[in-house]
């Protein structure tokens, strides 16, 4: 195997790379011994505490289920509202007119530079003191207005990109057979550029999913992550195992996302009727500060920190 | 108008985030560079285990990390990191989990700033018969850390955003305060402005900064 970092390997580096192999397995082998160790000394690997996932549905069906729909349906909510707003922006902060481009600008960068939490608190002390929504729904919308704040600038900056990747001769061509700016957007940049931008917005998918959990751990939002303390409590201090499982699902879900969207990155680089243009997963993280696209927005800053 | 901070330690809140943010950035940058060396070594158990690592921690909430340090590893295990005081436990519990969940972001962008060196460049240093770390010290990894300068900018920011979620487990950075004076306090507004301010404060100008940092060392090809 060549890389840029070494050469196929001839005997002597073969021979060094089993001795690597097995030093390698000394020390992996010892950090495994110790973390049994540690588990075991606390009786966290008793079969009594992780029974109750395999023999029975009930703490599926009481406690991990319905932490998952909320998860999910937290998760979808978040995204249907978002997708257009940050469609809106996106196009926004693209204008020609100045009075439209620098506040797009300047909201989208104000949301991108604060953390999802402090918007996730706010919204949800606002909807106490300013509206009447019952207590047990108000940190479903709280943390569906937050996630939607975050992401939906997140998604202004994915749009942009992605109509600034497609060709310049896409818009001269639509200029030259007189197409108005509306149409050329509306018939020309969007229909490709959204074929460019899926990978991204599928693996921006995954940043929503993750958020969600911020809601089980500081407002009361009974997600996946919440169900925790109600379980470990009632199948005899299994926390160990309670965090496995929901680690586990939610490694399955996410995975799942990330793997699609390099798939659907690879086909689409691949295809022949595109132009080309795609937008992988990590692309525009880079664009708020060395864009690599010439971008003709007032504000280049980019306190945006990408999808972490 | 702003006489309602009175009575509440805001700089040091802030203080405790710049800390959270600084001790794990340091930590992660060191894990995370040990991880991508792995990813990239020669030896397929190394790049499984980086491979494997990054796999599941990018896919993992932050979230359930750092509740985990303190619900798991804190009151089940007894892991105390060292640390006496209750307040101390829960930060170093924090910054372990900041730096193990970051790590695997580390480890990505300096694998691709590795990746984005033209096996060519290599090839050639070979034939020139540069042994391995000449070809390393001399013509890959001069490249790979300019390109890796803006990747890592938006690591820290990220990071920066991140170290919120510490007020899970009862650190009392910027969220936590932020919560408590919203409790307390009927300037709900004012309060949420004061604190995004602070937040903007820390992340603008490092994006600021380090945008320009790797504008001025990108390499041009």
């Amino acid at each position: 195997m060549t890389s840029v970092l070494y050469d196929a390997q001839g005997p002597r580096a073969k021979q060094r790379n089993i001795l690597y192999t097995v030093l390698f397995l000394v020390v992996l082998a010892a950090v495994v011994w110790w973390v049994y160790d540690s588990l075991n000394a606390k009786h966290q690997l008793d079969w009594i505490k992780w029974e109750p996932f395999f023999s029975s549905s009930q703490p599926w069906e009481t406690y991990l289920w319905p932490g998952l729909q909320e998860t999910l349906k937290a998760a979808s909510l978040a995204l249907v509202i978002a997708l257009p707003l940050g469609a809106l922006f996106g196009i926004g902060r693209l204008s020609d007119h100045r009075w439209v481009r620098i506040p797009s600008g300047a909201v989208v960068e104000f949301f991108r530079a604060i953390p999802v939490l402090i918007l996730m608190i706010t919204a949800n002390a606002a909807y106490s003191e300013y509206t009447d929504i019952s207590s047990e729904m108000r940190p479903l919308y709280a943390v569906v207005t937050g996630l939607v704040l975050y992401n939906a600038s997140v998604l202004a900056e994915i749009v942009r990109a992605g109509i600034l990747s497609l060709p310049r001769g896409q818009t001269d061509a639509a200029k030259a057979i007189g197409m108005r700016k509306g149409q050329t957007m509306r018939h020309v940049l969007l229909p490709q550029s959204v074929t460019a931008m899926l990978p991204a917005i599928v693996s921006q998918i995954v940043v929503i999913v993750k958020d969600t959990a911020l809601g089980g751990a500081v407002l009361t939002f009974s997600e996946l992550l919440a169900s925790v303390r109600p379980m470990s409590a009632n199948y005899g201090a299994n926390t160990i195992a309670c965090f496995t499982v929901i680690a586990v699902i939610y490694i399955a879900l996410n995975f799942t996302l990330t793997s699609f969207a390099s798939w659907l990155e690879g086909r689409l680089r691949r295809g022949k009727k595109s132009t080309g243009a795609v937008l992988g997963p990590g692309t525009v993280e880079a664009a708020g500060g060395t864009a690599p696209i010439s971008v003709s927005g007032d504000f280049k800053s980019g306190a945006g920190g990408g999808g972490i | 108008m702003f006489d309602f901070l009175e009575g509440y330690d805001l700089l040091g809140a802030f203080w405790v985030t710049v800390k959270l943010a600084v001790y794990s950035g340091l930590g992660s940058l060191i894990w995370g560079t040990l991880l991508a060396g792995m990813r990239v070594s020669p030896v397929p158990l190394m790049r499984g285990f980086g491979t494997a690592y990054v796999n599941v921690v990018r896919n993992i909430p932050l979230t359930i990390i750092i509740v985990f340090t303190s619900l798991g590893l804190f009151q089940t295990l007894g892991v105390s990191l060292g640390a006496e005081d209750f307040k101390d436990v829960n930060f170093r519990l924090a910054v372990l989990g900041l730096t193990l969940y970051t790590a695997a972001f580390v480890c990505e962008a300096l694998r691709s700033g590795i990746n984005t060196v033209p096996v060519g460049q290599a090839e050639a240093a070979r034939a020139l018969g540069l042994s391995f770390t000449q070809v390393l010290r001399l013509v890959i990894l001069p490249q790979a850390f300019r390109s890796v300068v803006n990747p890592l900018a938006n690591v820290l920011i990220a990071l920066t955003k991140n170290t919120t979620v510490a007020a899970a487990i009862g650190v009392v950075e910027a969220a936590n305060l932020m919560k408590t004076m919203i409790e307390a306090e009927a300037q709900l507004l004012l309060i949420s402005a004061v604190f995004a301010f602070g937040f903007i404060c820390l992340t603008l100008p490092t994006g600021l900064i380090l945008g320009w940092v790797s504008k001025k060392v990108a390499v041009k090809r």
